[in-house]
């Protein structure tokens, strides 16, 4: 089908994006890639009136260093993210997560700004990201603000984003050598995106035990959920399989995933625990 | 020139690639929506929300002021514009099928509205801010729930959602039950199925005002069949209509009928004096082309004790959804004919009931009532063996019709033709490395795990629904042009039928052409389904051929000055037989035809038409083999091998069959393990959109080993069988008494298809829970 008719603006400065934000306001959609806004305006599930689109943008695109951050710039496609050496290096996990999007059309031009701004629930990046305790540059005419990964997400399909504001880049605090990061996605078997997955980041110290985990699960709530009661459980063990699969099965506890025409809820709180489980191993294993 | 008399090179049989690809695959086709004409308009459907209401009120207002906006019609502007159906059976119940809903609508996605606009994109905005109100009426959607008293009605006209029933009985089936040890029972379901072609449905209508004819170009199965059911809605003379049928993106059964849109576009059309075009979106094509399967099979078998099979009850209940198309009555007549599958049973009653309910409609879909027919007989037998504690080839086998009884006549009074069962079960045995497959089970089952080895042997009926026909003209220089009634739509005949003319016209392929798809090019014609193509198309075209060769054989023994007798045919022409320097070639016969070259008596021209109808089908079968893998903690199923032996007679292109075999199979495997179109309690499609309906992907695949046995069919001049619903029809039972055979350590008896995930894995907890 053809979307409803819109205004289309390919603005050449950062400046230029926010004026065309501040003058259409609610009535305008940043456009950073459209492989998810696309298809909901063609099937008319959503109606901008205006589109700002941000290729034009210059400076929005690529992965650097900074200190011990990773800054990946918000229109950084999928494939980048998941062949840039310093990411497969440091942050497996989250390579492991871009890889995994879609399809090869859909990576090559959806980014991950728009996938993170978008905030779909059964998308994969913003579970990783979580786990990765990443946060969110957010950019407008007033200035620049940093929002962390676990207040940015806030609902379905909504995070602290302003309409005035523009998401241009984030930043992932690198974590000490060997990175311990993994994700793991049970995909719908039609759409490919998450049912349910799962993203660990752990650290363990010289002793062998587990001095951090973050354990988020995807697909089982509106925004990405901390296993509260999982991370918990690793903490300050020794990650033997016996204790790996003691702390996933709690990664089900607290959450209440809604049923759809592919998984009930039971399924899903299964799914929790033996994709909790299998994050959790990949990222223990990565020594 | 060769006199040589067999020929070694024989292009039947031949693995030749395929001639119309290189277009297809580059981009150069040309289908329904590739045809531009200057002056068209578009058409955009506002279509029902509800899955049954009564229409309050229809505001097109905002719709009709809006730019670019020719002309908005309703129901009540276009009147009396309907679809028939045949009646199939006495009794049969007909509801209205007008073009765009009169008063009320009967399931999500019926047409109310029309917009006529300069641009598809102008229409479909307008048609989207129609404002409809309607008035909700009760909602059915399972058709045995809709057969149940008290059962919310379909249509509030009917007083029913009975549709129709047929019945057949052999033999004396109270008393094989009433001798029986065991019976057998099962009741299952066949899951509801989108026929999904790449290209969805689309219609274009130029209209002639001045010469009062209609051009249509439709994306169909049978631009024939189309053009007399357009003709016959229309009330528009059938020779003034010419319908094309170009490059057609895949139909599996759903284009072979003709669709509301196609009447309404060229009504339109007429109305408008310009050409009108419509194109389904995805979206649409959910709601409004015809889907598969969706029967509930109850069965009993009677056996004895030593596993004889004795007697065979069947009811099914098929689900026709809101409206009747031309063959939706159709797939579930399949089980009155095949219901005893390849077992010598005599005692045999089948009845079918049709049911109404507010979902789409359903109707031949790969395979269309064959896979169902197969399904339930298959996963009786193997449930039989295992109430029976026998092995349950040992039971298949002690059962097959044997090679001396064929013709063999079945206790639904139907003969097949040929078959040697175990010939193709032992050769899928032997590719599938049975013996080690199941040691391969039993060890995995040791360790607990969940792993499961299924077999399907089956007979499956293609050919039959009428004529085809088939033209050979020989043209002035000798050149040879094919005129098929088979309307290709991806099968790939115009490969197949060169192959086919310039075998038996012993000519290079590349001097023939075949033509189809044009009702002003050929003959008349039915079409391309039901596996029908090589059995009756080829049958047609052969019977042309020969024809071609006796007459051609008279002009050239006129032009050698030798009695027809003994003139034989060589390599590009003819030659008086034991003196090969005496020869005409077929460029000097066709000149002589077209230029009083002919014996005296006999007219000019070389050009034969046949019209071929063997009143039988021919009945291919097989054996399929499976091995499968569960993940108890996910429900997730691993095909780990897939053995499909088939036998189809002679094999005319064993490339294309094998590539048949591929398609087929993979669709039966999106039956098997992830199509289901799933409406909730309330009507409403849950699965409308391919991001909720699973079709299966290349990476679906499993690895497949395809074998073949041939076994000719006595019944048609090439000695083929069809072969392209045989993935269809039986690898799913194949997969599906491995599924159960890997879940038996559990006590679990059945489950219907898709295996999905969650499917499984409840079922196995489940199964644990009540095992404790």
């Amino acid at each position: 089908m053809h979307p409803a008719s819109f205004g289309y603006h390919a603005p050449r400065s950062l400046e230029e994006a926010f004026g065309l934000l501040r003058e259409h306001g609610e009535d305008a959609k940043v456009l950073a890639g459209g492989h998810s806004l696309l298809p909901a305006m063609k099937l008319r599930l959503t109606q901008p009136e205006v589109l700002v689109d941000l290729r034009h943008v210059p400076g929005l695109s690529g992965i650097r260093v900074d200190g011990d951050t990773l800054v990946i710039g918000a229109l950084t496609t999928h494939t980048e993210v998941s062949t840039a050496e310093a990411v497969r290096r440091s942050l497996p996990g989250l390579a492991d997560t871009a890889s995994v999007i879609g399809d090869l059309q859909v990576r090559n031009r959806g980014t991950m700004g728009g996938s993170v701004a978008h905030a779909d629930p059964a998308a994969d990046l913003p579970v990783t990201l979580t786990a990765l305790d990443a946060s969110f540059v957010l950019a407008s005419s007033e200035g620049e603000r940093t929002v962390a990964a676990d207040e940015f997400f806030v609902d379905f399909f909504t995070t602290a984003l302003e309409p005035h504001e523009i998401l241009t880049a984030i930043r992932i605090p690198l974590p000490p050598s060997p990175a311990r990061t993994s994700y793991a996605k049970l995909p719908h078997p039609a759409s490919g995106y998450v049912v349910v997955s799962a993203a660990a980041a752990l650290s363990v110290d010289h002793a062998g035990a587990c001095a951090g985990a973050r354990v988020v699960l995807g697909g089982v709530a509106g925004t990405p959920h901390r296993a509260a009661a999982t991370e918990a459980a690793l903490t300050g063990r020794t990650l033997t399989p016996e204790v790996v699969a003691a702390a996933a099965a709690q990664a089900a506890d607290g959450i209440d995933p809604h049923a759809d025409s592919y998984a009930d809820e039971d399924y899903k709180r299964h799914m929790a625990v033996v994709y909790a489980r299998r994050a959790i191993e990949t990222a223990a294993a990565r020594a | 020139m060769s006199t040589e008399q067999s020929n070694p090179d024989s292009l039947i049989g031949a693995s030749v690639r395929r001639v119309e690809d290189p277009p297809l695959l580059t981009g150069q086709g040309c289908y329904v929506d590739d045809v531009k004409l200057p002056g068209i308009l578009h058409v955009a459907i506002h279509r029902s929300t509800h899955p049954h209401a009564r229409i309050v009120s229809i505001d097109t207002a905002e719709a009709a002021a809006m730019p670019g906006v020719e002309c908005v019609l309703t129901g009540d502007d276009i009147g009396n514009l309907v679809l028939r159906a045949p009646m199939v059976a006495p009794g049969m119940n007909m509801p209205d099928h007008p073009i765009l809903a009169r008063g009320a609508v009967h399931a999500v996605g019926a047409p109310i509205t029309a917009v006529v606009a300069e641009s598809a994109a102008a229409a479909q905005d307008a048609a989207a801010s129609i404002q409809v109100t309607y008035d909700p009426l009760p909602v059915v959607t399972d058709a045995e729930a809709a057969l149940e008293d008290g059962s919310p009605l379909a249509h509030e006209e009917l007083d029913t959602n009975f549709c129709y029933s047929m019945k057949r009985e052999g033999g004396d089936v109270d008393k094989a039950f009433a001798e029986a040890d065991h019976i057998c029972r099962l009741h299952m379901k066949s899951p509801r199925v989108v026929a999904m072609s790449m290209e969805a449905r689309g219609v274009l209508a130029q209209p002639d005002p001045a010469r009062n004819e209609l051009t249509v170009w439709l994306s169909t199965q049978g631009p024939h069949r189309a053009r007399a059911d357009l003709a016959n809605s229309l009330g528009f003379p059938e020779n003034r209509i010419r319908v094309i049928a170009p490059d057609v993106g895949g139909g599996f059964g759903s284009k072979g009928c003709v669709y509301r849109e196609d009447v309404l576009v060229c009504h339109l059309a007429q109305k408008l004096g310009r050409p009108v075009k419509w194109m389904a979106t995805r979206s649409e094509d959910f709601l409004t082309t015809c889907q598969g399967r969706d029967q509930a099979m109850t069965s009993e078998l009677a056996l004895s004790k030593d596993g004889k099979m004795l007697g065979l009850k069947v009811r099914v209940v098929a689900n026709l959804g809101a409206y009747l198309h031309s063959a939706t009555a159709g797939p579930p007549q399949r089980m009155l004919v095949m219901a005893p599958g390849c077992y010598q049973l005599q005692d045999v009653r089948v009845e079918i009931v049709g049911a109404f309910t507010n979902t789409v409609p359903t109707g031949p879909y790969r395979g269309a009532g064959r896979p169902e027919s197969v399904l339930n007989i298959e996963r009786l037998a193997d449930k039989a063996a295992r109430d029976l504690g026998m092995d349950p080839l040992e039971l298949r086998r002690k059962n097959y019709i044997q090679p001396d009884q064929f013709p063999y006549r079945t206790g639904v009074g139907v003969e097949y033709d040929s078959g040697d069962y175990e010939k193709s079960l032992s050769e899928a045995l032997r590719l599938s490395d049975y013996d080690q497959l199941i040691r391969h089970r039993d060890e995995a089952r040791a360790r607990g795990e969940l792993v499961g080895v299924g077999i399907s042997t089956f007979t499956e009926p293609s050919g039959g629904a009428g004529f085809e026909s088939g033209a050979v003209r020989v043209e002035r220089t000798g050149q040879i042009t094919v005129l098929t009634g088979s309307s290709s739509h991806g099968q790939g005949h115009e490969t197949v039928w060169a192959q086919v003319a310039a075998d038996k016209l012993q000519v290079p392929m590349e001097n023939v052409v075949v033509r189809h798809g044009d009702t002003t090019a050929i003959q008349q014609g039915t079409g391309t389904f039901g596996s029908r193509s090589a059995v009756m198309g080829g049958g047609a075209l052969a019977t042309a051929a020969d024809r071609v060769i006796a007459k051609a054989k008279a002009i050239a023994g006129n032009l050698m000055e030798a009695s027809p007798d003994d003139v034989v045919q060589v390599e590009g022409g003819f030659a008086v037989a034991g003196v090969p320097e005496r020869n005409v070639n077929w460029r000097q016969v066709a000149g002589a035809a077209y230029a009083k070259g002919t014996p005296a008596g006999m007219d000019p021209g070389l050009n034969e038409t046949a019209f071929f109808d063997p009143n039988r089908e021919a009945w291919g079968f097989g054996a399929h083999v499976a091995l499968v893998r569960i993940d108890s903690d996910t429900g997730e199923l691993t095909i780990e091998k897939l053995v499909l032996v088939d036998d189809i007679g002679v094999v005319l292109n064993p490339m294309i069959v094998e590539a048949q075999v591929h398609g087929g199979l993979a669709q039966g495997l999106g039956e098997a393990l992830c199509e289901h179109m799933v409406f909730d309690e309330n009507g409403q499609p849950r699965t409308g959109t391919l991001m909720d309906y699973a079709v299966p992907r290349a990476s679906t695949m499993p690895p497949v080993v395809v074998g073949e046995t041939e076994t000719p069919n006595p019944f048609n001049p090439l000695g083929v069988k069809g072969v392209g619903e045989a993935g269809t029809n039986g690898a799913p039972p194949a997969v599906a008494n491995a599924v159960m055979d890997a879940l038996s350590p559990l006590g679990i008896d059945h489950v219907d298809m898709p295996y999905t995930a969650p499917k499984l894995w409840r079922a196995i907890r489940e199964a644990r829970t009540a095992k404790g």
